[in-house]
């Protein structure tokens, strides 16, 4: 039997292959396009709170009402709804983009970045063209 | 988990009673199902909203009132909510990975959204009857 005492007993420390972190990886747009789909989620879930704040000041009378209307209509509230605009359109045509992929459509290298790309530019595209329809109507 | 071949009933009698696998897939579905429906309701949801813009409270409230809107309203309230539900308690368990922070957190985020859903349904069903 091998002497358990001495230097031999020491632990010999192998440098196992750990499964890849997000740390390792050269930042791709796939990549980034997963992790902001997960952002705007959250910041429309944050969102739903502004929802329910109209909803409840409008039921409220005009009084509440003038008050949501008037967040709305400054500075901060019109940013906070570009923000929500964009969040949007840019999770909508995300999850358009799963679709596709759950339909075994667009897995190749070159699709992928296309469809990425797509994404990023429609969900401003699409914000953009509601604004301009939004300043146009009132 | 044991390394004892003979604890093999104990880790059995572990996981039994604790549910079935067959509904292990359903928070998937239902999030695809979710997805799916929130597409049009989205555009419809957008569309409401741009019909609004600039109007003072009279015409906003006839906007919202007239049942083709509360009841788009009403869809896209539930199924934003439930989708959004399921969306972070994804993300509660990839990235909380303390028992107890993680079931809290599950908790907090069920209750959020049957909140605000029900105010957002109270809300808009008031708004049409009353």
């Amino acid at each position: 039997m091998a002497d358990l005492s001495g230097p031999a007993a020491a632990p010999v420390r192998h440098q196992r292959p750990l499964s890849p972190h997000l740390g390792i990886y050269r930042p791709m747009l796939t990549m980034m396009m997963s992790i902001v789909h997960r952002i705007t989620g959250i910041a429309l879930y944050a969102g739903t709170l502004l929802l329910a704040w109209f909803l409840i000041a409008l039921a409220g009378g005009p009084g509440s009402f003038a008050t949501v209307a008037w967040f709305l209509d400054s500075i901060l509230g019109k940013l906070v709804l570009l923000g929500f605009t964009w969040a949007l359109f840019h999770h909508l045509l995300g999850g358009i983009r799963h679709f596709l992929w759950d339909a075994g459509w667009g897995m190749t290298h070159p699709e992928r970045e296309w469809l990425a790309q797509g994404t990023l530019i429609g969900g401003v595209a699409l914000t953009v063209i509601v604004w301009v329809a939004a300043f146009a109507l009132r | 988990m044991s390394d004892n071949p003979r604890h093999a009933k104990n880790e059995a009698k572990r996981i039994r009673y604790l549910g079935s696998a067959k509904s292990g897939t359903s928070g998937v579905m239902h999030m695809r199902l979710t997805s799916l429906a929130l597409v049009p309701l989205t555009i419809a949801f957008v569309w409401l909203v741009l019909s609004m813009v600039g109007r003072g409270y009279d015409e906003v409230h006839a906007t919202m009132a007239h049942p083709l809107a509360s009841i788009t309203l009403l869809l896209v309230v539930g199924t934003s909510l439930y989708h959004m539900q399921l969306g972070m308690r994804t993300i509660i368990e990839d990235y909380l990975h303390g028992e107890r922070l993680k079931e809290w957190s599950l908790a907090a985020n069920l209750f959020f959204a049957i909140a605000l859903g029900v105010a957002c349904v109270y809300a808009v069903l008031r708004l049409s009857f009353i």
